[in-house]
């Protein structure tokens, strides 16, 4: 695995989807409620770039009429043909079993501890102040 | 695995690619203003449109997002598809598109009820066309949009814009006051062939007051969004039985967002009953599979999906290989990318002729 | 005898019942209804299928009678429906005064006399309580086994509108029919009014496209799991597009149909029924490409559409599969019709049989 610096945590909004590149790789990072999610940042299903996506709750209901609205802002919602993505597992909800986005491990870990990844070399200046948003890559 | 294009490596480029169906976008409610005289504007301020619809300007099945476009399409100043320069940075250039068809949907006249209004925003949509998209940017080609109801204005706007080579085809509403196939609309067929111009029909979702079902209204979009594969059998059904390809045996129509997977049912459906209604057809002259596969060219988009891509090999064995015209429906949302459509491996000849080859036939692009 | 397959026709025509046949169970107001306004005189016959026209009217049979054609083509048992005209009346008590009639006829008359005959109840789509009333009154009889609606009507099939008739159909085993036809309120299909009445007949499969999304969409399977639905007369070569189509839109659109929480074509699995005639793909080739593309024969119901002309000679088409047969001829029926599953004419041996792969 190698670790690369694609963002600083206090320049990324709550909710944001930022398209980042790390090891090559295009990724979407998202972050919600403090906690970051990384996905590769192509739709396996028809191409698109998951980061011009949204945002998406999944809807529960127990027959015709009845919408209940759950796990809010835990997928993305890809921008063309709306498939949906969880963030944690890139699962995709509608077809599990033949559509998996590759979802990265993202934490956020102190600054002295990491490879830096292209977009610190790149465009950040090396700190060790700040806290990194990080991405592994295999 | 997808069949990989690799646009990175260029060979999209060596593809020559060619889209048939992009939809250009009006950016304000006035954009066709420029076009219009006086009259038609003033008209429009007061009255508006007259379409056969409940609402003004929008859809009753609204769609899941964005009206229907892709979420990454929308520019800052107008709707999805308003923007050229948008769809330069989205969509021709990272794809490597040569040539891509214009489809122009909404306030063209197409629906228009009104007669004079209805030829009036026909020419106005096809002067737009030709300023605001086909001037600035050669790789697009415009489609003549007519109003079809209006049958002798119609063949005047094909006539108006038939020696003008950024013009690749006449684009019908497939939602007619009368079955597309009936004697009504054959001058605009007649022109059409005179000008060596296929017709493209493209399905929209404007009502037209007939039911988008033979069977009543649907309640969701999840169904209205079906309804164009029932509504193009319906078009190529019609223009077989009618007897219009019979009477206009040079004539191409090109099926785009209609669906194409159908096509081999509907033939055989056709051939199969053929002989019990035979003498009620004495006009056909051969089986209405023939007439299919002499006429009809169709676009991929949207690409069906079956679990086993093999099937949809199947199925363009029948319709032919050289039938098939790659689409993407830019920017709407259920957007087709070449390098993903064919979920299985296509021989180079194959790729060649459906995603360009095919159209530069049809369409008689160099 | 014992050794022939068990068949079940599942698409079986009775003769129209002229309207003096109709008299002996109209009430005295009705009854004097028809003679004044002389609709005794009033053929009844649906535009879909004329008379004499050569889809309606197989001179083959010309000579056969019901019985009879049971005999030819070696039926153990026929689901029956008399398509009458009087469905499409406006007036809705002369409308359900009729159809009370026509069903009252085919109990009295058909079923009476001939055993192997079980019942299709004809109801109208324009009006629910009355189709419910309908069910009610003639539920109790067992040999009854389905609800017959023409498919093209003016409010969509799967609609709530309608689903008072799905539940006591539901409620009491009988599977629900839709049969090619139309009232003509409404055009075919989006692009108008055809000419011809070949170009109607051929655009009744896509009147079956849409009834199948439609049911699915509305959730009339997740409201009534127990409904199976039958499509008589509507082919299948056109199901592959419906089943690809219908799973790849619900993957982009389901949070508008929150309720279909698998695709849609496993939904429909074992609930929706198609007669096999007509079988529109030409020939082994196609017929088996079609059979793959939708997943075999489970749901595919021997059907002869007697008395009109859908084949010549056999009713099963060349190269249909052997071993699907047993299938076609009896087993994916009895899961079709809850009633015949406990029908004391169906063999135990059939009942037992497991569900296809």
């Amino acid at each position: 695995m190698t670790r690369h610096v694609v963002a600083e945590a206090s320049d990324f909004a709550d909710r944001e989807i930022r398209r980042v590149e790390a090891g090559g790789k295009a990724i979407a990072l998202v972050r919600v409620d403090g906690a970051f999610f990384a996905l590769l940042d192509r739709c396996p299903h028809g191409g698109a770039a998951l980061s011009g996506g949204r945002l998406a709750h999944q809807v529960e209901s127990s027959g015709p009429g009845d919408y209940r609205i759950c796990r809010r802002d835990e997928m993305l919602r890809c921008p063309w043909h709306g498939w949906e993505y969880d963030l944690k597992t890139g699962q995709s909800w509608s077809d599990p079993k033949s559509t998996r986005t590759r979802a990265f491990a993202a934490e956020n870990v102190a600054g002295d501890e990491l490879v830096k990844g292209p977009y610190v070399a790149e465009t950040i200046p090396v700190t060790v102040e700040g806290d990194y948003v990080v991405v592994e890559l295999p | 695995m997808n069949t990989q294009l690799r646009p990175e490596s260029g060979e999209n480029t060596r593809l020559r690619l060619v889209d048939c169906d992009i939809h250009p976008a009006q950016r304000t409610a006035g954009a066709l203003y420029p076009y219009l005289e006086r009259r038609w504007v003033d008209h429009l301020e007061s009255f508006g449109t007259h379409i056969r619809q409940a609402l003004v300007g929008q859809l009753a099945y609204p769609r899941m997002s964005d009206g229907g476009m892709r979420v990454d399409a929308k520019p800052e100043d107008g709707p999805a598809g308003s923007s050229l320069e948008l769809m330069r940075e989205q969509h021709l250039d990272p794809l490597g598109i040569e040539i891509g068809h214009l489809i122009a949907l909404g306030r063209g006249g197409m629906e228009e009820r009104n007669p004079e209004l209805s030829a009036a925003m026909a020419r106005a949509v096809n002067d737009w066309q030709l300023a605001e998209w086909l001037e600035p940017e050669p790789r697009l080609r415009g489609g003549i949009v007519v109003p079809q109801d209006v049958p002798e204005k119609a063949v005047a706007e094909i006539e108006r814009h038939a020696d003008d080579p950024r013009f690749v085809q006449v684009i019908m509403s497939t939602r007619p006051n009368e079955t597309i196939g009936a004697r009504k609309y054959w001058p605009i067929y007649r022109a059409a062939e005179a000008a060596g111009l296929p017709v493209g029909l493209h399905p929209a979702g404007y009502s037209s007051g007939k039911p988008s079902t033979g069977g009543g209204w649907p309640s969701f979009y999840f169904q209205e969004h079906y309804t164009f594969v029932p509504g193009s059998q319906a078009l190529v059904t019609s223009l077989v039985i009618e007897g219009v390809l019979e009477a206009f045996p040079r004539l191409k129509v090109a099926i785009i967002e209609g669906g194409f997977s159908w096509a081999p049912a509907l033939g055989w459906r056709m051939d199969r009953h053929f002989d019990t209604f035979r003498k009620e057809v004495p006009h056909l002259k051969m089986k209405p599979s023939e007439y299919m596969k002499r006429h009809f060219w169709w676009a991929t988009q949207p690409m069906e999906e079956p679990k086993n891509g093999r099937h949809v090999e199947e199925v363009i064995d029948w319709i032919g290989w050289d039938r098939i015209l790659y689409s993407s429906d830019y920017p709407h949302w259920d957007y087709d990318n070449p390098n993903f459509i064919f979920k299985f491996p296509l021989d180079p000849e194959r790729r060649a002729a459906v995603f360009g080859g095919n159209a530069r036939a049809l369409y008689g692009h160099a | 005898m014992t050794d022939a397959p068990f068949r079940i026709d599942c698409d079986f025509h009775l003769p129209q019942a002229a309207v003096t046949e109709l008299l002996p169970y109209l009430d005295e107001y009705w009854t004097r209804q028809i003679t004044d306004r002389a609709m005794h005189r009033m053929p009844f016959r649906l535009s879909s299928y004329p008379p004499n026209a050569p889809l309606t009217r197989n001179p083959a049979y010309d000579d056969l009678t019901v019985s009879g054609a049971l005999d030819r083509f070696d039926l153990s048992l026929a689901v029956a429906s008399m398509l009458h005209g009087v469905v499409a009346l406006h007036n809705p008590d002369m409308r359900a005064a009729l159809l009370r009639a026509v069903n009252d006829h085919l109990a009295a008359v058909w079923l009476e006399a001939e055993p192997r005959l079980r019942g299709a109840i004809l109801v109208s789509g324009e009006d629910p309580a009355a189709a419910v009333e309908e069910i009610e009154r003639l539920a109790g009889d067992r040999r009854f086994v389905q609800v017959t609606l023409l498919a093209m009507q003016e409010v969509p099939h799967g609609a709530r509108f309608h689903w008072p008739v799905y539940e006591a159909a539901a409620r009491h085993g009988l599977a629900v029919a839709f049969h090619a036809g139309s009232l003509y309120r409404l055009p075919p299909a989006v692009s108008g009014w055809p000419s011809y009445q070949f170009e109607d007949y051929v655009l009744q499969s896509s009147g079956f496209e849409n009834i199948l999304v439609g049911l699915l969409g509305e959730g009339v399977f997740h409201k009534f799991p127990s409904l199976r639905v039958v499509f008589q007369e509507s082919g299948f070569s056109w199901l592959p597009t419906t089943l690809w189509r219908i799973d790849k839109t619900w993957r982009g659109v389901r949070q508008e149909v929150p309720w279909l929480d698998r695709p849609p074509s496993q939904i429909m699995d074992g609930r929706v029924f198609f007669g096999l005639q007509p079988v529109d793909a030409p020939g082994p080739a196609a017929l088996e490409q079609v059979l793959r593309h939708i997943g075999g024969t489970g749901m595919l119901l021997f059907s002869t559409d007697f008395p009109h002309r859908q084949f010549d000679g056999d009713p099963v088409p060349e190269g249909f599969p052997d071993d699907a047969r047993p299938g076609l001829f009896a087993g994916n029926a009895l899961r079709a019709y809850p009633r015949l599953a406990t029908d004391p004419a169906v063999p135990e041996r059939l009942r037992t049989e497991e569900e296809p792969a």
